[in-house]
C-alpha cells in the first residue's frame, strides 16, 4: 500500500479518481461548487480534457461538469485510482 | 368560485419540474434540457376539488445562493412573493445532490412539499425510497411520483389541498450549524426580528446577514422601502 497523493483537481489525468479533500475559495464561487457537488468526501472523475488541457471535464454526483483551472487549481483530493 | 391559490414549483434542472407542470395543468410549456431554459415564471391553472392552484414553474436552479439571476428569480418568489406552498421537485436518482436545495428551501419557508420524480426510473436503478421516514425526519410531506407517467398526482393534489385548507401543519426541519455560526445567530435574530416583523424568517434572514449576502439585502430594501411608500 503506498502513500495516499495528494493532488489538485486540475493536475489529474483522463480516468483518474479523486476524492476531494479541500477547497481554496472564498464567498460565491466557493458556494456555487459546493453547490454542484465539489463537496470535501466527494468522488471526482476526470472525464476528459480539452485540446490544450483547460476546461477539463469532471464526473461529480453523476453529472459532468467542466471547469476552468482558475477554479480546478484550488481544489485539492487524494487520488483514489488511477483509471488504469 | 371556490379559492384560489398560489403553488410553486422549485427544483434542480432536469428533475422533471416543467414535465410535472405541463401534466398538471394540460399545457405545453416547450421544455428544453439546458440550464437557463425555463428564465420566465411561467403559470398555469390546476382545478382540483372546488379549489384552484395557481402553478408557477420557476427556473431549474442547484442552489439560491450563487447570485446568478435564475437563482435569485427562484429565490425571490419563494421569499417575497410568499406562494401558499412551494413542491420542491427532487430527482430520485440523485437524491445527494438535489436534498442541497431542498434544504434550503425549508430553511426559507414553512409550507414546504418535498415530491421525488422519476421514481419508475430509481426502481429500475433498484433505488427505494422511503417516503414516511424522509416525511418525519424533514417535518414536511414527502411523496413519490412520476410526472412522465402520471403517477402519484392524486397524492401530490391532495396534499397540497391539506395544507393550504390548514388540515396538515409543516414544521420543517432546520439545519444546525456548528456552534460558532448557532451563537451569532442568537446575538442578531432578536434585532434582526425587531426589524422584519413576521414578514420573513428572521433565522434565514440572519444567517445571509452572517454569509455576507449583499444581493438580498438590497432586494430587502427595495421592497421594504416600496411599502413604506405606499
Amino acid at each position: 500500500m503506498s502513500i495516499p497523493k495528494t493532488m489538485r483537481l486540475v493536475d489529474g489525468e483522463k480516468g483518474n479518481l479523486i476524492q476531494i479533500t479541500s477547497l481554496n475559495l472564498d464567498g460565491v464561487m466557493r458556494r456555487r461548487l459546493l453547490d454542484l457537488g465539489f463537496v470535501a468526501g466527494a468522488m471526482v472523475e476526470v472525464i476528459r480534457k480539452s485540446p490544450l488541457g483547460d476546461p477539463i471535464a469532471y464526473r461529480v454526483s453523476q453529472t459532468t461538469i467542466a471547469l476552468r483551472k482558475e477554479e480546478s487549481s484550488r481544489i485539492e483530493g487524494v487520488l483514489m485510482t488511477d483509471g488504469e | 368560485m371556490g379559492n384560489s391559490y398560489r403553488v410553486a414549483l422549485a427544483g434542480n434542472p432536469n428533475t422533471g419540474k416543467s414535465t410535472l407542470f405541463n401534466a398538471l395543468t394540460g399545457l405545453r410549456q416547450h421544455t428544453g434540457n439546458w440550464a437557463g431554459k425555463t428564465v420566465s415564471l411561467a403559470q398555469g391553472n390546476v382545478q382540483y376539488k372546488d379549489t384552484t392552484f395557481n402553478l408557477i414553474d420557476l427556473p431549474g436552479t442547484y442552489s439560491l445562493f450563487s447570485n446568478s439571476s435564475d437563482e435569485e428569480v427562484a429565490r425571490n418568489y419563494i421569499v417575497f412573493e410568499k406562494p401558499d406552498v412551494t413542491v420542491v421537485v427532487l430527482d430520485a436518482t440523485s437524491l445527494e445532490r438535489n436534498f442541497n436545495l431542498a434544504l434550503q428551501v425549508l430553511e426559507m419557508t414553512n409550507n414546504v412539499i418535498i415530491c421525488i420524480n422519476l421514481i419508475d426510473v430509481a426502481e429500475k436503478q433498484g433505488i427505494n425510497i422511503n417516503e414516511r421516514i424522509l416525511t418525519n425526519r424533514l417535518g414536511v410531506p414527502v411523496i413519490k411520483i412520476s410526472a412522465r407517467n402520471k403517477k402519484g398526482f392524486p397524492m401530490l393534489l391532495d396534499t397540497i389541498d391539506r395544507i393550504v385548507t390548514g388540515a396538515i401543519e409543516c414544521q420543517p426541519v432546520q439545519t444546525t450549524y456548528p456552534d460558532d455560526i448557532e451563537e451569532q445567530i442568537k446575538k442578531i435574530e432578536p434585532k434582526v426580528s425587531e426589524l422584519i416583523g413576521n414578514e420573513l424568517s428572521a433565522r434565514w434572514v440572519s444567517l445571509r446577514l452572517l454569509d455576507g449576502d449583499e444581493t438580498l439585502l438590497n432586494e430587502i430594501n427595495e421592497r421594504f422601502g416600496q411599502k413604506e411608500r405606499a
